[in-house]
């Protein structure tokens, strides 16, 4: 039999250590005082810079990656005001257990809300700032010349007379100062680092299978475990017979994991799967065993008359001027739940010694996998740690702690051995965290002129924070709900309208909901711009000047629209068949619009031929990592509109894989053209905002190509087809 | 149990003949460059070659392979340098979160040696891949990158 290669205890340490991105801070060790060392011995300038005697800077991440590109793009700002070579920077994850330990040194390590970059900027810039001023003041103290007599470039430090040092011989020196209090930063026109499309840091061990994802991990005497929640969230495990499973090959153990779980432990995970599929087990899903898509939608199209409802922005009297206006308009869309689906399922290692508990895992928030950890095992936080690797896709679901928490139950039935929990994909699509479902009633009124006079929009459905931190609504309402519609902030409403109405009916399910990729925005653009351009067609205008009109006070949202109009050749001539269809929305911070080209055959084949995206994110730290992500949101987004929707019966998500949950392929891939505009004095984000505006586009070019008008989703429940 | 050649290299595995060839290659011989996405043949993150096709690994029994040529994406860089696929990955920057990206490099590099220059047409035939991330722009550019590289 071919033997898994057994690690040596030696290379279980560099393993890990590698694992958790080359880090093993070491706190009182004795090659000085004050100097923090990283693993290799290498001393901390500060937290965020440690520089190897070759010159190499280690730049610390506290942010995930998940493909999103932040860690490129972080190391640029540090790098920016560091003044290092950019080509000698590499990267390492301070762990959690490491910044509770250091009064959260590195901050906040959440990552989501398209924040990795825009909240961290200037701590991140200031870090890389201050270290060059110890660096240089270190040469110029060993030189015994004035600090304003040196200039640094490219990580070497240079005198007025000539005299030349490297940031990796003058390390040491450096980590010994004091921290500068004053730490001015670069003016942005100076940059030139920060806004270079610079290739990312991460991709050599992503092309020949070096890259370790936690799914990958291999620790000295590991076992495997798969794992069966209740199908039906909030239900339990009545009763199982796990006979037969416990003399399957490999099998260790068979352990329950809280009332709703049963895992198996074995030698292998293709050994696990199998013996927990052979366990029969009886379920009790309680009343939530009652509830289906035709429930939950009755119960929201219920709430779309409902007397009660959080209201979010008012302008004028929206009644009135409805009941006033010279034409109305009126139209309900519906948006289903989605499951995240990300390439690399929900999968967590852990190691409980009674004493310590570690766990290794793909996490979007390494302080909230820690207190995970900690609350799980029973142990203090100071006892546990979090080793985060790069993350095979996240998109909002890898926030959540629950599979970390399975993990850990797990490892606490086998003490001393670290077990690797691995969730099959048939598990992952049926306990998601979807994105939450809605309705929504928009009625829009018209002067005889065809102006938009008046504006309402009923939402009816489900929110994310009461279900995942209720502590955040605000005498119960969720503000999340109105993303993009809000009246002033980063999710901003960015139409004028003399009389707006916009209320939510808050309808929550036993479906535990989730922060997915453009979160609220992804409906909210889709029921404002295709009722915009139902609202242009009812009034006789092109899309375009339509929303131009009701937009002259929101500039930077103008030039984006202008600039997709521009660039797609709104009005001009197109191919024989083709049509285009505009969106725009605003969310993150950041002003998005695209324009979409489309083609439809026999009826329901829709081929989608070209997208032009825009964004003004205020900032662009790396171009090229922009283009990717508005690229890559419109795949996310697409695929959504067209293909994806999870439906439940007996309380249970019925998609169960790719099969029946499709996703876009490169035959499907739209020409992606990209605008990126940043216009500076703010930091929007970048990782979600403009999926929000691919699926409006397509939708408005498509009842355009057709004169069809689709209101609910995705669209293969009509029979189209993406080619 | 099954014999197969594993990059170049005899290897034994005595599993279970039904073992899909994605287990054994990840837990038996521990080569974890190769993913699990699905299970059921539908993502293509497990895409490893068989005697020169590029095959779903994780839907394939170990005992198809007897006798076979197996080729994983750690066994694509020859001596330390990468394939043409692999340099043009490189070269447009390819990868987001770089998951299903073996599989991707595993059905391009097949495609390739079939056709040395793949139209639109060839490229959308045979790369059936799931990406979440949605690197499909790129990967077209560096196929057609690769594609134009002469030497490999």
């Amino acid at each position: 039999m071919l033997k898994t290669r057994k690690l040596s205890r030696r290379e279980f340490i560099v393993s890990s250590a590698a694992v958790a991105g080359g880090l093993a801070l070491g706190f009182n060790v004795p090659f000085g005082p004050n100097v923090v060392r990283a693993a290799d011995g290498s001393p901390e300038v500060n937290a965020w810079v440690v520089i190897r005697p070759d010159d190499t800077v280690v730049v610390r991440i506290a942010r995930s990656e998940m493909g999103q590109g932040t860690l490129t793009g972080l190391a640029q700002m540090v790098a920016e005001e560091l003044e290092c070579d950019w080509s000698k920077v590499t990267t390492e994850f301070p762990s959690p257990g490491a910044n509770a330990a250091r009064n959260r040194v590195w901050g906040d390590y959440s990552t989501g809300g398209s924040r990795g970059i825009r909240t961290s900027h200037e701590y991140v810039r200031k870090g890389g700032a201050a270290a060059r001023m110890m660096l240089v003041k270190a040469a110029a103290d060993q030189w015994n010349v004035d600090v304003a007599d040196c200039k640094v470039a490219k990580g070497v430090i240079t005198h007025k007379s000539g005299k030349k040092t490297t940031y990796g011989k003058v390390a040491e020196a450096a980590a010994k100062l004091p921290a500068p209090t004053d730490v001015p930063l670069k003016d942005p026109k100076e940059w030139k680092i920060i806004g270079k499309p610079l290739k990312r840091l991460d991709t050599a061990d992503k092309l020949t299978g070096k890259m370790v994802y936690s799914i990958d991990l291999k620790l000295p005497g590991m076992l495997n475990a798969a794992i069966r929640d209740c199908p039906v969230f909030g239900g339990k495990v009545a009763s199982f017979d796990a006979a037969k499973a416990e003399s399957m090959p490999g099998v260790k153990k068979v352990v329950r994991v809280g009332d709703s779980a049963i895992a198996v432990i074995a030698d292998t995970w293709w050994h696990a799967k199998n013996a927990v599929q052979a366990i029969n087990i009886n379920w009790d899903g309680g009343d939530n065993a009652k509830v289906s898509s035709e429930t939950i939608a009755a119960m929201l199209k219920a709430g779309l008359d409902a007397d009660q409802a959080f209201v979010h922005n008012t302008a004028g009297d929206a009644k009135a001027a409805l009941d006033g206006a010279a034409k109305k308009v009126e139209a309900v869309y519906a948006y289903p739940y989605q499951n995240h689906a990300t390439m690399e399922p929900m999968n967590a290692t852990a190691l409980f010694t009674g004493e310590r508990c570690e766990v290794w895992c793909p996490t979007q928030n390494g302080e909230a996998a820690l207190a995970a950890t900690s609350e799980a095992s029973g142990l203090p936080v100071s006892k546990c740690d979090v080793h985060k690797t790069f993350l095979g896709g996240g998109f909002g679901r890898r926030g959540f702690t629950d599979y970390v928490r399975q993990a850990v139950a797990i490892a606490k039935e086998m003490q001393g051995t670290p077990i690797k929990l691995i969730w099959s994909r048939e598990e992952d699509m049926t306990h998601g965290r979807y994105h939450p479902v809605m309705q929504a009633r928009l009625t829009g009124g018209l002067d005889a002129n065809g102006q938009l006079t008046a504006l309402k929009i009923r939402l009816s459905g489900q929110s994310i924070l009461a279900s995942v931190r209720p502590e955040a609504l605000v005498n119960g309402k969720d503000p999340n709900s109105f993303q993009g519609y809000w009246p002033t902030g980063e999710h901003s409403f960015e139409y004028t309208i003399p009389n707006v109405y916009i209320d939510h009916a808050m309808r929550n399910t036993h479906v535990p909901p989730g922060f997915w990729r453009g979160v609220n925005i992804n409906q909210n653009a889709i029921f404002l711009e295709c009722f915009m351009d139902e609202l242009a067609q009812a009034a006789g205008k092109d899309p375009l000047e339509f929303r131009r009109a009701i937009m002259s006070k929101n500039p930077k949202s103008l030039t984006i629209l202008n600039a997709v109009a521009e660039k797609a050749g709104w009005g001009k001539p197109l191919p024989k068949g083709h049509y285009q269809g505009l969106a725009h929305f605003r969310g993150y911070g950041s002003y998005v619009a695209a324009c979409a080209e489309v083609s439809v055959h026999n009826g329901n084949q829709v081929k989608v031929h070209r997208i032009v995206g825009a964004t003004d994110c205020g900032y662009a730290v790396n171009p090229a990592q922009i283009e990717r992500q508005i690229a890559g949101s419109f795949v996310y987004g697409l695929s959504a509109l067209f293909f994806q929707e999870c439906t439940l019966q007996d309380g249970a998500v019925q998609q169960t894989n790719f099969h029946d949950y499709n996703s876009m392929r490169i035959a499907q891939m739209p020409k992606v053209e990209c605008l990126v505009m940043p216009s500076g004095g703010f930091w929007g984000g970048v990782g979600e905002p403009t999926i929000c505006v691919a699926a409006p586009a397509v939708l408005n070019a498509y009842t355009r190509a057709t004169g069809k008008r689709i209101r609910n989703f995705p669209l293969k429940n009509h029979g189209i087809e993406m080619i | 149990m099954a014999r197969f050649t594993l990059n170049g290299k005899p290897t034994n595995a005595e599993v279970d003949a039904g073992t899909p060839l994605l287990w054994v290659l990840r837990e038996q011989v521990g080569l974890t460059g190769t993913k699990y996405g699905c299970g059921i043949a539908q993502c293509g993150a497990c895409t490893v070659h068989v005697d020169g096709e590029a095959v779903r690994s994780c839907a394939m029994p170990v005992s198809e392979v007897e006798g076979k040529r197996v080729v994983t994406i750690e066994g694509l860089a020859q001596k330390g340098t990468l394939n043409k696929i692999q340099k043009a990955w490189l070269e447009h920057d390819v990868p987001q979160c770089g998951y299903c990206q073996s599989g991707m490099i595993m059905a391009a590099t097949a495609l390739l040696a079939k056709k040395p220059n793949p139209t639109d047409a060839d490229i959308n035939a045979s790369i059936t891949n799931i990406c979440r991330c949605g690197t499909f722009q790129q990967v077209r550019e560096a196929i057609h990158t690769a594609a134009k590289t002469t030497k490999a």
